[in-house]
């Protein structure tokens, strides 16, 4: 299966690329990553000298499931704590000896025209395909007037895109932070300022947890923590949001997007190329598992890709922006109801209990602990479903035109409405 | 029929096996949990609505609420959950047949046969509130109240400890050496290692209130009319004593014996390589207590252990777990089959056995079995004579707050009809009658 990708004209053998963080802070790193068959690194960000110091202490801090899967990290690490010169001399190493792969560089220096002309110059220099802006991290540089600092401002994101754009003729992708409002402002900044990309979501402000003895949130430095970047499968959902909210914008819907938050497998990548995203990079899963993952990620799409007679990424990138909408527009005629597989049904009760207590008294509890559905009260939240253990029990039956809604009394009908044709909407066109 | 000159030496003897052996044969039968081991199974569980388990379990533990406070790192706290309605949670942890208790209720067995493991998850709280030098319960202030507690059993010791929290002055008689009852003298050693049994007793007592007079006999009627002139109230957790009859030639033979005086020489002795066992051990009977003699001594060096039942396997006290257990340690149980008589020259060397009609098969089938140790566990019953209580098939018949025909005086364990042989149920009973008790005095 062909996995070739062309992210603004940065070509590599698939869309897989690891994301600016630890994983890529070396060249040792880096080899390792393309020989396990990575497309594509986006090298640890890179600043001026002297060079940043990290702390002695912790820089991970963790959010567990039962068995300690990851399910989310969190990091107070900086950027790049080595000499310039280093990194330059190794990236050139590296896109010398991986030419198919994609090398780009994230860079962040202060807010000044002449500190990005200066780094931007020397990074031609190492033969690198392109720049990521880190306009994204929400600690330490944020506190120095980098990272976030200008993400959560359009105006300087179009500036310093614009400063970047007149110095170097690379492609120029600006990294996102989603600690922002709406996403679709910065977006639209960088597009302005001339961006050939967006790439997203950067961490998320997060104090993953605080110790009941200590009193300190976690990881904890002599007595005392801070606020570090959120990401890993955690975020993933808010990521997705956030991709699919510029690919459906119509000022920036032919702006590439590198999609990037909490993925972990093939499903996930293909989640966000289908809103939109053009490649995906990965750094947290990578950093849970080893470099091996790429083996699956690229059989497993592939695989998917085939059962679709997909031929191409250009494929299918995209085909899920158009089922995204807004809230108004969603079909109030459309009916389901939740049905119980009693074959299937292990009467743990969870369905009745979180129904009852939660939502619509809408599950009957009988006498030998059997769970029906009352059509009557049934709104189809879907709770039901999310919260039963055994897949596929409880599902979501259509009500096909013509059928009796017992909640509302009313027969399906097999026309749209959605909220702008409401009568109780003041704005409706029909009132 | 020439039997073996008698002279022989006798092959039930000790040291068939090293002492190290020994010692890892028995080893506790299920390790406990580790901490992350604990948050993982604890996971598992779904928290359903009405839990089955609950109903399951005669003191009702709030099984998926002490699971929820393991799951989030308070084990202590689940403890408690557990010792508030079981207060011997420790033990039954340890011997109760989850697999037909809560665990065979568990939802999860229905969906996929793998209950949550809910033994092992009391056991590791009750073990964690346990390793805390303090007491978790309070007791309340002095009433001035005196209730006497004739047995020192899980039933005595449950409704001692709740009376003793409800700030009454109890005093515990128990007729033999060491309090306990069953669960110091009557259960297999590899389920109840590292004395807990005792130390469970100790921690137990730490609420204060409670004196415990050993090798103190409670035997007549007389007896129990003067502790209820004594005392406020009585409450007779006598377990049973006696041994039910087997009418069978031979019984008289050396080497022939009940299982319950195997099983707690095994408990009290020393040095488990000091037990002796034969080649060839035979037990009959089809409960717990069969499968329990059986195991340990096919544990301490026996040959050839096998259980004798007379009836079909599904009939069987034990529960099918007990069963498997007993077969994957090498014990043969054959059904259907009963002793006709023990035969030897002064000591058994065989048994006659009868096998019944199984369906599809045509008359009997008599075999002989070579024995040289033979255990009864055929079950007990009630020391006769019973006093002078109304009694259910040669029980104590109790109404549903443990008050027998005699006012003043209440009854637990497994004394009472119909009764099901379980400690856990006991401790209800127990738990249950003080309740009462406590009540009757607020009337008075």
């Amino acid at each position: 299966m062909n996995l070739q990708s062309d992210f603004c004209g940065i070509r590599s053998p698939n869309p897989f690329w690891l994301a600016s963080a630890p994983p890529t802070d070396k060249e040792y790193n880096v080899r390792r990553a393309f020989e396990a068959g990575w497309g594509g690194v986006v090298w640890k960000t890179l600043g001026l000298d002297p060079h940043i110091v990290n702390v002695n202490g912790p820089r991970y801090g963790a959010v567990w499931g039962p068995d300690r899967q990851l399910m989310g990290l969190n990091n107070i690490e900086l950027i790049t704590d080595r000499p310039l010169a280093t990194n330059l001399a190794e990236i050139k190493t590296i896109k010398r000896d991986y030419p198919d792969r994609a090398v780009v560089v994230s860079l962040m220096v202060p807010c000044e025209e002449c500190a990005w002309t200066e780094i931007l110059g020397q990074i031609e220099e190492t033969g690198a395909d392109g720049v990521e802006l880190n306009f994204g991290c929400p600690h330490g540089m944020s506190e120095r007037g980098m990272g976030s600092a200008v993400g959560q401002v359009p105006e300087y994101i179009e500036m310093v895109t614009r400063w970047v754009r007149n110095a170097t003729r690379m492609p120029v992708i600006v990294k996102l932070t989603p600690n922002i409002t709406d996403i679709k402002y910065p977006a639209r900044a960088a597009q302005q300022g001339g961006a050939h990309a967006v790439s997203l979501i950067n961490t998320l402000s997060s104090i993953t947890s605080v110790d009941l003895d200590s009193f300190c949130p976690e990881p904890a430095i002599d007595g005392k923590g801070t606020h570090g970047g959120y990401c890993g499968p955690a975020v993933k959902p808010i990521a997705l949001n956030m991709v699919a909210e510029i690919a459906r914008d119509t000022q920036t819907a032919n702006l590439p997007i590198s999609g990037i938050g909490g993925i972990t497998t093939w499903r996930d990548a293909a989640e966000f190329l289908l809103l939109g995203a053009q490649n995906v990079q990965v750094c947290t899963a990578a950093m849970t598992f080893g470099f091996k993952i790429i083996d699956e990620m690229t059989a497993g799409l592939s695989l998917w890709m085939r059962d679709k007679g997909f031929e191409s990424l250009d494929d299918f990138v995209g085909r899920a922006v158009g089922n995204v909408t807004d809230w108004q527009y969603l079909n109030l005629n459309f009916v389901t109801k939740a049905r119980i597989d009693q074959d299937l049904c292990i009467k743990c009760g969870r369905c009745y209990a979180v129904c009852e207590d939660t939502s619509h008294q809408a599950i009957a509890m009988r006498q030998d602990r059997t769970f029906e559905v009352i059509d009557e009260e049934c709104v189809a939240c879907n709770l039901c479903v999310n919260v039963c253990p055994v897949q596929d029990c409880i599902t979501m039956e259509q009500l096909r035109p013509g059928q009796l809604d017992l909640r509302t009394g009313r027969v399906v009908t097999d026309e749209r409405g959605d909220w702008t044709q409401h009568p109780n909407n003041p704005m409706s066109a029909s009132a | 029929m020439a039997f073996p000159d008698a002279i022989t030496e006798d092959s039930v003897k000790a040291g068939k096996l090293s002492s190290r052996q020994i010692a890892l044969n028995f080893t506790d039968l299920h390790p406990p949990l580790d901490e992350h081991q604990a948050a993982v199974e604890a996971a598992r569980c779904y928290f359903c609505y009405d839990a089955p388990c609950i109903a399951a379990c005669p003191t009702e533990i709030d099984i998926p609420l002490f699971i929820r406070q393991i799951a989030s790192g308070s084990p202590e706290t689940a403890a408690i959950t557990i010792l508030e309605s079981n207060i011997l949670g420790g033990l039954c942890a340890r011997v109760c047949p989850t697999e037909s208790l809560c665990e065979e209720k568990c939802v999860r067995q229905v969906a996929e046969e793998k209950p949550v493991e809910i033994g092992l998850l009391q056991r590791f709280a009750t073990d964690r509130i346990m390793a805390r030098s303090s007491h978790p319960f309070q007791r309340q202030p002095a009433t001035g109240r005196s209730v006497a507690v004739v047995g020192a059993g899980p039933a005595g010791l449950a409704c001692a400890h709740r009376l003793a929290m409800k700030g009454h002055d109890v005093s515990v008689f128990e007729r033999r050496t060491k309090s306990g009852g069953v669960n110091e003298y009557g259960i297999a050693a590899y389920k109840v290692v590292d004395s807990f049994a005792e130390r469970e007793i100790e921690w137990l007592l730490g609420i204060g209130g409670i004196a415990i007079h050993t090798n103190a006999p409670v035997e007549s009627y007389k007896d129990v009319l003067r502790l209820r002139e004594d005392f406020d109230a009585v409450f007779l957790g006598l377990g049973l004593g006696a041994f039910n009859s087997l009418m069978v030639e031979g019984l008289q033979l050396r080497n022939v014996e009940y299982a319950v005086d195997f099983i707690e020489r095994v408990r009290q002795a020393e040095e488990l390589t000091d037990i002796a066992v034969g080649n060839d051990v035979v037990v009959i009977g089809g409960g717990m207590t069969a499968i329990d003699a059986a195991v340990q001594s096919k544990l301490i060096g026996a040959d050839n252990v096998t259980i004798l039942y007379r009836g079909d396997r599904s009939r069987m006290k034990a529960s099918r777990y007990e069963q498997q257990l007993a077969a994957h340690k090498g014990v043969k149980i054959v059904a259907n089959a009963q002793a006709a008589a023990f035969r030897g020259n002064g000591r058994v060397e065989e048994i006659k056995v009868t096998r019944s009609a199984v369906a599809g098969r045509d008359g009997l089938v008599a075999e002989r079995l070579p024995a040289d140790q033979v255990f009864l566990a055929i079950g007990q019953q009630l020391v006769e004579p019973p006093l002078k209580l109304r009694t259910e098939r040669g029980k104590i018949a109790v109404d549903s707050f443990g008050r027998t025909s005699l006012e003043g005086v209440w009854a637990g364990g497994d004394c009472v009809a119909p009764g099901d042989d379980l400690s856990v149920t006991a401790v209800a009973q127990g738990r249950d009658a003080a309740e009462d008790i406590h009540a009757s005095f607020g009337e008075s």
